[in-house]
């Protein structure tokens, strides 16, 4: 759980972790864990999905709407986070927090998160109250009842929550800055927790609105993982979510593309408490959803290749040998239904300026460009990669996220099923060509984080 | 590896939850042919192996002078050894997906090793070379600390840290629990890889070792790899010896001031043994006032009613020498002072009355449910295996849980309530906070 019993762990920051932890965690190749995991939809258009784990009584039940913070409309941003809180204040059914203290005295965990393209649920249960989960979840699908009495100190709530997780954080802050001037077009450019003179005027009428347009039985997911068997899943999942009616039609989630990018952007962020400086680059590259056969997977053996763990190509050179870093590495958000954003950070040994470690960072990617990768490289990133898929197997709650994570982005069963194969299948050729087309600085916005000199930032005791 | 307050309240969350679903797992106690005692659990639905190890002797063994040794040591473990330089090291780990780490506590020196089946040979082998032969070279110590000392400038203007560091200080002056396991930018510059070794060397023993092994092995093979990885370490360990010590500074309320948006508050106390008859009485009053549910006292209050924080939340922290009481929020500063006072007078109510039957009723409930939980995954097996065995609660301590906490009393959790809450807060503050008074002194 997490440090604070939060039931958003939601948020861009987590949503981050969230994909980082999966786009290396994923699922088991079909020999694996797939073919046990069963798919069905109900006849409202409801879409489970069941993965078994026999090893304790426990399950992982997981309900994920197709709606995040980039379905929000213009002037609305962290409304469908806040909706994530509001959902926790009862239905006419299950008056105030019943669902948690049912939840609490049965031992269960629960939590909620929110990215932008996901909104999601979940309790861990002892298995024989999953059908009473259901019935609490399938309720709060439509009977949601919301004053102002509890939405707005709940608002007050997740404004706190911002000053956590961004505010108070200068990295969070220049994060923010950089997605905001990376997506010119696309809403990924808005923070998912909001941007706080928004979050400010969030109404309980708005939260009602965006409820009543998107939480229906055919826009969501369930997710099972754990000691379950699927039949009886099935006749639960009828019992319960089965009675709550269809409502609309959920057509092809649109938003604004982005436009081809043309130009290197770069900005600073100055803020005194920054003690350590550092630069964060991220580049417009496409999404597993957004690409052409191989291109995802291809970034995803790059991102490795490049800049995870001591010998990855960024940390042995600026680390060990060069010895301009105390650290710097690359991740890619694979998951995503939009464009999406790979990225390289680097914090500099003391005394080497931002300038010239960016020219280093510039100097190991051209040197991929110009010269790929090696086949121990390629075969290392793709042992760590697919092992990742065995260890995943020994976790239902990472394997349940995953399937959701994919789902919700457009991905099939089938397509996490295989991932293990896509990976296995790509190239030193595939590398070298990604490299070469998405580790372009037009694609890119570099970011530095340096501290603010003007304002004198002294430690007062008391 | 920076024992914030709130990680801390993590990872003893995490201790305690262990109780009865292992009825269905079997806790095989086995001796290894060199003759060291493992726990072991088949767990055959994944073709891996994890591995979870504790050491006595953690950063309770640094001088503050040298204060961060011990992490810095746990730092570079992995960073060559034997014939392997960092590099070398590092591609065999990758080659063969082997994830090893370790992570220094106050009391102990804490390892975990998971591999898939088909490379669990090497996975040991490196293991043994890491924890027997530590290279410790130049250039990479000469790394490692400059990211530590990098972490640390972060430190310096994060209220978190501001907070929690001057918390355990406070609490512990002239003890080493007050100090920081990362050390402090003063200590880790003069850390030599002479400290290091000499730590290693008194730590590194059969003797202060607990092992625990889960996954698809059988005793015989798991007794064959752990004597591969430790048998050959010396028999007897040579511990500096670290005092009992009680936390003080309750009443005082201390502000390091830091420009920031929110405010960070730190508070706790004097806590209770893991030993102590009372300890189970102490984990439901613990829950209840400020444990890890939507429901807690503390929760209910200051985030449910008043918004006043994301979240807000305390838990019981046992050493080997001494037991604390922790928790913490975060909050706007402007509200700081309306906050805390709700944390006071919730604090002061608990002491006085404690929980009501209906209260206690449940926090037994949810204690012994939720126990499954953190059994699910071969890696949380492991350790919560290690925990039961460093709290030396035995190995039938799965099936003795639920007895344990069914017979604490409503009297016994108010008479431990006021024991626990009675003596009143440390509390520190970082940030710009309103409404705060500095209380410098003891009351």
């Amino acid at each position: 759980m997490a440090p604070h019993p939060d039931r958003s762990i939601s948020a861009a920051l987590i949503a981050a972790s969230f994909f980082a932890a999966i786009v290396y965690a994923p699922v088991a190749s079909a020999q694996i864990g797939g073919p046990q995991v069963s798919d069905f939809t109900l006849d409202n258009g409801l879409e489970l999905v069941v993965i078994p784990d026999h090893r304790a009584p426990v399950v992982t039940h997981m309900i994920w709407y197709k709606v995040g913070a980039a379905d929000e409309a213009p002037g609305k941003s962290g409304l469908a986070h806040f909706l994530e809180h509001l959902m926790f204040k009862g239905t006419k059914k299950n008056p105030g927090g019943k669902f948690s203290q049912v939840v609490a005295s049965i031992g269960a965990h629960e939590n909620a998160f929110t990215s932008n393209d996901y909104t999601g649920y979940y309790q861990r249960i002892p298995r024989d109250r999953l059908k009473e989960m259901m019935a609490f979840e399938a309720d709060r699908m439509t009977g949601l009842v919301l004053t102002d009495q509890v939405v707005l100190p709940e608002r007050d709530v997740i404004l706190e929550e911002q000053n956590q997780r961004v505010a108070n954080k200068p990295r969070a802050r220049l994060g923010e800055q950089i997605d905001a001037a990376l997506y010119l077009n696309s809403p990924y450019g808005k923070p998912v927790i909001g941007w706080r003179h928004e979050i400010e005027q969030l109404t309980r009428d708005d939260a009602i609105a965006f409820y009543h347009r998107f939480y229906a039985p055919n826009n969501a997911i369930v997710v099972v993982a754990g000691d379950v068997d699927p039949a009886d899943v099935r006749a639960d999942a009828e019992a319960t979510y089965g009675k709550v009616p269809r409502r609309g039609v959920f057509g092809p989630r649109i938003r604004p593309t982005e436009p081809e990018p043309i130009a290197a952007r770069s900005l600073t962020l100055a803020d005194p408490r920054v003690a350590q400086p550092s630069l964060q680059r991220s580049y417009l590259v496409p999404s597993f959803q957004t690409a052409k056969a191989g291109e995802s997977e291809a970034l995803e053996v790059l991102a490795h290749i490049l800049g995870t763990g001591s010998n990855s190509r960024l940390y042995r050179t600026l680390v060990v040998d060069k010895h301009v870093a105390v650290n710097a590495g690359a991740y890619y958000d694979s998951a995503a239904l939009e464009a999406t954003k790979f990225s390289i950070y680097g914090v500099p040994a003391a005394d080497v300026s931002l300038q010239t470690l960016e020219a280093d960072i510039d100097a190991v990617i051209a040197d991929v460009i110009a010269n790929g990768v090696s086949s121990k490289e390629l075969e290392r990133a793709k042992t760590r990669l697919i092992a990742d898929a065995v260890y995943a197997q020994d976790n239902q709650m990472t394997l349940a996220r995953w399937y959701g994570v994919a789902l919700t982005a457009g991905q099939k069963v089938a397509d996490v099923q295989h991932w293990p194969d896509r990976i296995r299948a790509v190239t030193a050729t595939a590398v070298q060509n990604a490299a070469r087309h998405w580790l372009d600085k037009r694609r890119s916005v570099t970011g530095y984080l340096v501290k603010d000199k003007s304002v004198a930032h002294v430690e007062k005791r008391s | 590896m920076r024992l914030t307050g709130l990680r801390m309240l993590i990872a003893a969350a995490a201790l305690v939850l262990l109780a009865p679903l292992a009825r269905a797992m079997t806790i095989d106690q086995i001796t290894t042919p060199s003759g060291l005692h493992a726990w072991l659990v088949r767990e055959q639905s994944a073709p891996l192996v994890v591995l979870n190890y504790a050491f006595v002797g953690g950063s309770s063994q640094d001088t503050a002078e040298k204060s961060g040794t011990a992490n810095l040591a746990a730092s570079l473990l992995d960073e060559g050894a034997g014939e392997l330089d960092s590099s070398a090291f590092h591609e065999r780990l990758e080659n063969h997906a082997i994830e090893m780490s370790f992570r220094v506590g106050r009391d102990y020196f804490h390892g975990t090793l998971r591999a898939l089946n088909e490379h669990r040979d090497e996975a040991f082998g490196l293991l043994h070379l890491a924890l027997s032969s530590p290279r410790f070279d130049k250039d990479a110590v000469e790394r490692v600390r400059s990211q530590v000392i990098s972490g640390l400038l972060r430190e310096t203007t994060d209220p978190g840290a501001l907070a929690s560091r001057r918390w355990w200080q406070t609490a512990f002056p002239d003890h080493p629990y007050g100090q920081d396991s990362d050390g402090t930018l003063a200590s880790v510059p003069n850390i030599t890889v002479a400290d290091m070794r000499d730590y290693v060397g008194r730590v590194f023993a059969r003797s202060g070792l607990t092992i625990s092994v889960v996954g698809d092995i059988d005793a015989k093979t798991a007794g064959t790899l752990i004597d591969r990885a430790f048998g050959s370490l010396p028999e007897r360990n040579n511990l500096r010896p670290v005092p009992d010590a009680v936390p003080g500074g309750a009443g005082k309320t201390l502000v390091v001031g830091i420009d920031v948006p929110q405010t960070i508050v730190d508070f706790g106390g004097s806590g209770i043994a893991r030993h102590d008859p009372d300890f189970m009485a102490a984990y439901l009053v613990n829950h209840i006032l400020g444990g890890g549910t939507f429901s807690s006292r503390l929760y209910r209050e200051v985030r449910e009613k008043r918004g006043l924080a994301y979240g807000v939340s305390q838990g019981l922290i046992w050493f080997r020498h001494a037991a604390v009481f922790f928790g913490g929020t975060a909050t706007r500063a402007d509200r700081t002072g309306d906050a805390l006072a709700i944390i006071r007078r919730e604090v002061k109510r608990m002491a006085d009355q404690g929980p009501t039957a209906e209260e206690l009723e449940a926090a037994k409930k949810f204690v012994k449910a939720s126990y499954v939980l953190n059994l699910d995954t071969s890696t949380k097996i492991a350790a919560q295996l290690t925990q039961i065995q460093l709290d030396n609660l035995g190995v039938d301590y799965m099936e003795r849980r639920d007895a344990l906490i069914d017979a604490v009393t409503l009297s016994d959790a108010k008479r431990v309530a006021k024991r626990l809450y009675g003596p009143g807060l440390l509390v520190t503050v970082a940030g710009e906070p309103k409404g705060v008074t500095p209380v410098r002194a003891s009351e």
